[in-house]
This record gives structure tokens, sequence and C-alpha cells, in this order.
């Protein structure tokens, strides 16, 4: 096949649409995500990020717009499609009363492979995702953690071109989410294009080159997880201070020498502007230690994902839509 | 990775075997519901001879005239609980995942359907066996087990399909049990246990025309002699009919689902 700079985004989307009765649950989505990388759909619960997986896994039938994976389109070459994706849904798709490996075996029948081929794939996959030693148990007995590695392991007994993985830590305590970080960024390193939704921030910043923000069914923002932060503004030292005469002073203080700063009457602080270096902050102690201002503690905050992502989804979405 | 061995074996009938064989397995460990499957068949048989049969006036030993009740309720309780597990795997996302890979989907229907038919022709068999122990001696010639074989098959077949149907219907695994209280309740209303002429007019009009009469009249009269020709063609047409309906029904609903 020729190459053209259109095949360099493994998944394509246009101004996609998927309606449930009168309600749009995807609203005109447009994404592209390049071959080989990872990226994260953010967004809350009810943004449209499950049905914007269904569409692409040729689950659900879009109402407009185009979605092109692996250079077939969900229309009119499911068939395709499905030969080139893998999906882990919401929910562990694994069959608890078999074993892990059964799982497995069973995925690469399906996958049409030999039953050698088939188990040997077992074997690789299982020592992997580290479930040897549990690999001939049944799945019931898996904590979530190694029931959503094992989940993960499915979509790969044929390697996809493209893996979609729809909230791949929901409901997994930190050490198991930390596991399953880990090979999700294992595979990302292989060269698997990856395409995930979650709702926790931290995540789309740990695992993603790129980032989408849905908010109702739109694309409320997307870049890299700096850019996003960027847009709310820089780091911030906040002040503390030990009572509302000393907060007026500072205030005061800061005001004449032309620093920006924002009063928490609540907290008895002020937040301000930095750089976050040692010498900047220095600076601003000294200044205010200079005419007799004590600050009693000190608190450097960087903007999180979290700030980010709620100044994004407060706004109506239409507002916050950056190109 | 090893280079991955693609098989030469039609891809159809590999997603089939694999899903049957799914199936299978998982028949095999749920324990708690084969027991349920052969122990609930049995008590039954046990209260109907020994608690209720001296009261019940059949024209025969009674033992004779209810263990082929006995074996229509085991047949059709049995394969009414295929719904519950294919309502599990559309919530749990194991329908979704098959329907992302480039697998004929209703092969999981499929694989459900036949895993069932296998698991209740094995408790029916054990519940024969109870059943003879008890004393039941059944007069059936090697055909007449043959065709009963079939009757059988086909029975669980239907049931099956049309309880994978329902379970595709409803939204929970509880609700997609509630297919078996109706499949356990209606035999009562039929030839199964007490003959139908002992039963009020209303009832009796019902209880000639639904579909458990003819099958359990088949099966007794395959059992322990009687008119079987009579009876067997509205049996079967009966039993085909669960099938198609089911299959259809469960087909349309497979779909649906899909583009939901």
């Amino acid at each position: 096949m020729a190459y053209t700079p259109y095949m360099a985004y493994t998944v394509e989307l246009e101004s996609l649409t998927k309606r449930f009765g009168d309600v749009a649950v995807l609203d005109g989505v447009d994404l592209r995500v390049e071959r080989g990388s990872v990226a994260a759909l953010l967004g809350p619960n009810g943004a449209g990020k499950t049905t914007a997986v269904k569409v692409l896994s040729t689950l659900l039938r879009p109402d407009g717009g185009r979605a092109v994976v692996a250079g077939h389109d969900v229309v009119s070459a499911p068939a395709a499609v499905r030969r080139s994706i893998s999906l882990t849904g919401q929910y562990a798709a694994v069959d608890e009363m078999l074993t892990g490996r059964e799982n497995l075996i069973l995925m690469g029948r399906l996958r049409h492979l030999t039953g050698a081929s088939a188990r040997a794939r077992a074997d690789e996959l299982l020592d992997r995702f580290e479930l040897t030693a549990a690999g001939r148990r049944r799945v019931s007995t898996y904590s979530g953690g190694m029931a959503r590695r094992l989940d993960i392991a499915l979509s790969l007994v044929v390697e996809p071109r493209v893996l979609f993985l729809d909230e791949p830590t929901t409901g997994l305590d930190p050490r198991s989410r930390r596991d399953v970080w880990g090979s999700i960024a294992e595979l990302a390193a292989a060269g698997v294009t990856v395409l995930l939704t979650t709702q926790y921030l931290e995540e789309a910043d740990r695992l993603a080159d790129q980032i989408t923000v849905l908010h109702g069914g739109r694309v409320a923002a997307e870049g890299t997880a700096e850019q996003l932060k960027a847009r709310i503004g820089g780091e911030t030292a906040q002040l503390f201070l030990a009572d509302t005469d000393v907060l007026a002073s500072a205030l005061m203080l800061l005001a004449r020498n032309a620093v920006g700063a924002r009063e928490d009457a609540e907290t008895l602080s002020v937040h301000v502007p930095t750089d976050g270096s040692a010498s900047a902050v220095r600076d601003l102690l000294g200044l205010l230690h200079a005419e007799g201002v004590e600050v009693r503690r000190l608190a450097l905050h960087r903007p999180t994902l979290d700030e980010v992502f709620l100044a994004l989804t407060e706004q109506a979405p239409a507002m916050a839509v950056i190109r | 990775m090893t280079a991955p061995e693609l098989t030469r074996v039609p891809g159809v009938l590999v997603d089939v075997s694999a899903l049957v064989g799914r199936g299978l397995r998982r028949s095999v460990r749920s324990v708690d519901a084969l027991i349920t499957a052969i122990v609930l068949p049995v008590l039954m048989l046990l209260a109907f001879v020994y608690v209720f049969g001296g009261a019940i006036e059949t024209g025969t030993r009674y033992l004779t005239y209810v263990v082929p009740g006995i074996v229509l309720i085991c047949a059709a309780f049995g394969s009414a609980s295929t719904g519950v597990g294919v309502n599990q795997d559309m919530t749990t996302g194991m329908i979704a995942r098959l329907r992302s890979l480039p697998v004929l989907g209703s092969a999981v229907l499929v694989g459900h359907i036949v895993a069932s038919v296998a698991r209740n022709l094995v408790s029916t068999a054990i519940v024969v066996a109870v059943s003879v122990l008890l004393g039941f001696r059944p007069t059936a010639s090697v055909l007449d087990w043959v065709a009963l074989l079939g009757v059988l098959a086909l029975l669980m077949s239907g049931i099956s399909a049309l309880s994978a149907a329902f379970g595709l219907l409803v939204s929970n695994a509880e609700a997609a049990g509630a297919f078996s209280f109706v499949v356990l309740f209606l035999p009562y209303v039929s030839s199964a246990f007490v003959p139908p002429e002992t039963m009020p007019d209303f009832l009796q009009g019902f209880a000639r025309n639904q579909p458990m009469t003819p099958l359990v009249e088949t099966i007794r009269g395959l059992l322990v002699g009687g008119p079987v020709s009579g009876w067997a063609p509205a049996a079967l047409a009966w039993a085909a009919g669960f099938l198609v309906v089911g299959v259809v029904a469960s087909g349309v609903l497979f779909r649906r689902n899909g583009s939901r």
C-alpha cells in the first residue's frame, strides 16, 4: 500500500455524531490519533467516551460523520476494522468460571489460531502479565487488578494495530492501577496504538501523548497534559499569615511592589504567581520579611489536570474549544 | 512472540466449537446448578410418589404415571436456565468483546444452547436412573429410547433457545432466572402429574391444549407404552416451534443489543 500522509493516523474521527433518541451523545467529535501513540479520551460520566469507543470498535453505528480505524471505515468495512482492533471494555469481560489460561486459549481459538499456537500464546501472555502462577486458577479467585490484567492480555492474543481500553483502571486499588499502567506503557513502547478512556486525570497525564477532553459529547479541549495545564496558568505560592491584619498589610505591600496577588480570606492566605524557583520564593519571602510581615507557612501549587478539567467542564463546551 | 499459526478449519466451525467447549466447561463447573437440575426433579419425584401419590388415582401405579412428568420437568427446567448465562455474558461485556472480534457473534448463543442440551441430557438420564432405583420399570424398546432421546434433545434445544432470547431481553440475571418458574409451573396444569379429566372444566381446556400435555404423553408413550402417534406430531411441533421462535427472537435481540 502506498504511503500517504493520511495513513499517519490510525484513528480518525470527523464530526462524528451519535444520538440516542433526542440526546446527542456525540455531537460532532473530531479526533486524530497518530500511529503508535497513546491517546486519552478524558471526561466525566456521560461525556460520550464509551459511546465513542463503541463506534470505533463497530459495536454502534454512528448517525453522522466519519470514523476510520487502521484505514478502514467503521460503517462500510466493519469486518476489516474488527481484524485490526482489540477492545477491552469497561467491565472485565472474562469468563470467571474458566481459568485465566483457558480464557486466553478460548480467545486464541476465536482468533483462529491453531490449538497449539493458542496454548503457546496463552502461556506467553500469562508470563508477560505476571499471571503464570494464577494461570490455572479460575478467574473468580482473581483480584480486581489480576482480572483486569487478564482482560488486557486477552486483547493481545493477536497483537492488534489499535487497542481500545475503556476505563481500564476504574474500580481498581492504587497498586493494581499502577500494575495496569505499567502494562499499558509497555504496549505503547512496543508500538501498539492505544486509545483509552478515563475519568482519572492522573491516568491520562501518566500514559497519554495526547489528551482529548470530552464534555457533553463535544471536544472541550485537546493537547498534551502540559499544554492543558498551561491553559489555566502557571505555578502559585500560597502564603499563610497569622491574622487578618497581617493579611491586609501583606496585600498592601505586594500591591505596592506590583506583585499580583489573590486574597484567600477563608484560609488567611494570599496566592502569588511564581515560577517555582528557589530564588523567586526567597525574594518574595525576603520582601515581606523586610517590612515585618511574617509568613507562617508556605505552599507551592502546580496546576493539576484536575483543575484544568474542572475549569474546562464548568464552562459551556463551545466556549472552551481551543485549536 | 511466536509467529501465530492460523488454523485451516473454516472460521464458523472453529468459533462454534470453541464456544461450545466453553459452555461445556462452564456446565461441568456449575456444580450447584447441576445439583439443582438433578435434585429438584428427584425431590419432586419423591414428594409426588410418597406424599401425594397415594391419593391420586391414575388407573396405574402412580410411580409409572408420574416418572414421564418428572422427566419432562427435568428436561424443561434445566434448559430454562440457559438465559441466565446468556444474560451474564451480556452484562459482563463478554458479548460486546465477541462482537468486536471477526467472529460470528451468535456462535456464543449456539455455544450456550448446545452445552445446555448436553448438560440436561445427562441430568435427565440420572433422574431416570434414580426412578428405576425407586421401582420404575420402563418398557421402552431400543428404538423407543432413541426416539425419546430425539424428542428430549429437540425440546431442550427449543426451551434453551427461548430462554436465551429471554436472557437477551431482560436487564439482569435475576430476571433471566424467572423464565425457569414459568417452565416449572406449566407441567402442573398438564397431564404430567394428574389426568386432566380430574381438573375443573375451565382448566381442562388449557391442560389439553398447552404444549406440556402432548410432550408428556409422548414421553409417557415411549417410556411405558401408550398411544404415541396421536400425541407425537403436536409434541414435535411445539418443541420445533420453541426452537424456531427462540432462534429467531435470539437473533433479532442479539442484533438489537449491538445497535443500542
